[in-house]
């Protein structure tokens, strides 16, 4: 008995390394090989005035260790300001051309936040953050890439991926200055992680800096 | 006192079972692990966050988080993470320290040659407002 519990513990964790979706077809994204991406301003469809700064500031780490070269969100944030655009939907209503010629980027993010933040209830209480993402090529407009993602607090650690994400919730609680410590702010880290890492299932492919460009997408190999 | 060993004995197995089962779980989740990060990326998420929030660190704690941040990569032998410098660039030009701003801004486009054409749209348009 206690040998059938181990196996299907283990069964458990091993089933959270491959996901069941259907791989993405990544043609277009090998076609437009980018090197370079550019988040635009999430649009906010939560009523957490913080949450597009908070899915911000954790989404560039995936992308650059996904191999791909992220452009500073706060610096692009300040210079559409500059540029009299302060609503997200403005920046993502850009021309393409437009967005090329300032930024020189191969490709934009363009990202909705759908979910965000901690909802109360007598048994108990969870935050929840959920993403909706599009790759863009900013050259010819075509959609390269998009996927949806969410991560909860409330999530075991024996869950269905449950171990990948409970590791990453330790890895981030240990990096987070306290100052900046509230729960949102982590479990994005771990909704844009889940969303875009070349090492997560229908992530990006894996970008020209990392040592495993030209490699299948982990979702291709997973077939 | 016979019995005392038996129970030892069976509470011994019971243990090294454990660690077996400890580590062979270890052993499945590293197979889970993402690989050696690509770069040094320390608090910058943090600090990108308190610019966006501007409550709780003024810029000037900003800048030095992220000058430590830089020491600490240089000094692990580790690659600095993209945006890190743009930042701490976009930083000194808030305090009014242009020479140290684009300093940094000259870094990021010496590390990553991708961030050229927008940085010096960013030095172009710092030119034209002094």
């Amino acid at each position: 008995m206690k040998n059938f519990i181990a196996i299907a513990f283990l069964m458990l964790l091993l089933s959270g390394c491959v996901s069941p979706p259907a791989p993405h077809d990544y043609s277009e994204f090998r076609n437009s090989d980018p090197k370079s991406i550019l988040v635009l301003p999430p649009i906010n469809n939560s009523p957490e005035v913080i949450a597009p700064y908070s899915v911000l500031s954790q989404i560039s780490m995936p992308i650059a260790e996904s191999g791909y070269y992220v452009y500073p969100v706060a610096v692009v944030e300040q210079t559409f300001k500059n540029n009299g655009i302060t609503v997200a939907n403005d920046a993502q209503a850009l021309p393409i051309s437009k967005l090329h010629e300032i930024f020189g980027a191969d490709a934009a993010l363009y990202i909705s936040i759908e979910q965000y933040g901690t909802s109360y209830s007598v048994i108990s209480s969870q935050t929840l953050v959920s993403l909706n993402a599009k790759l863009v090529d900013l050259k010819t407009g075509v959609t390269l890439w998009q996927d949806t993602a969410s991560a909860s607090s409330a999530e075991n650690r024996g869950n269905s991926g449950g171990g990948l994400a409970g590791m990453l919730v330790e890895a981030i609680v240990h990096q987070v200055i306290e100052s900046a410590t509230d729960a949102g702010f982590d479990i994005s880290s771990i909704a844009t992680q889940r969303l875009l890492s070349s090492d997560m299932h229908n992530g990006l492919l894996h970008g020209h800096r990392s040592p495993k460009y030209g490699q299948p997408a982990t979702s291709e190999k997973a077939k | 006192m016979a019995s005392n060993q038996v129970l030892g004995n069976y509470k011994r197995s019971e243990k090294v079972k454990k660690i077996l089962f400890v580590l062979a779980v270890t052993a499945v989740l590293a197979g889970c692990k993402t690989k050696e990060p690509l770069y040094y990326h320390g608090q910058y998420n943090a600090v990108v966050y308190n610019y966006f929030k501007s409550d709780d660190m003024t810029v000037s704690e900003q800048v030095e988080v992220l000058e430590e941040l830089i020491n600490t990569a240089k000094a692990k032998n580790k690659n600095i993470a993209p945006g890190v410098h743009a930042h701490l660039g976009m930083l000194y030009f808030e305090l009014g320290n242009a020479n140290l701003g684009l300093e940094h801004f000259n870094i990021e486009t010496k590390l990553f040659p991708e961030s050229k054409q927008y940085i010096d749209f960013l030095v172009n348009s710092a030119k034209g407002k002094s």
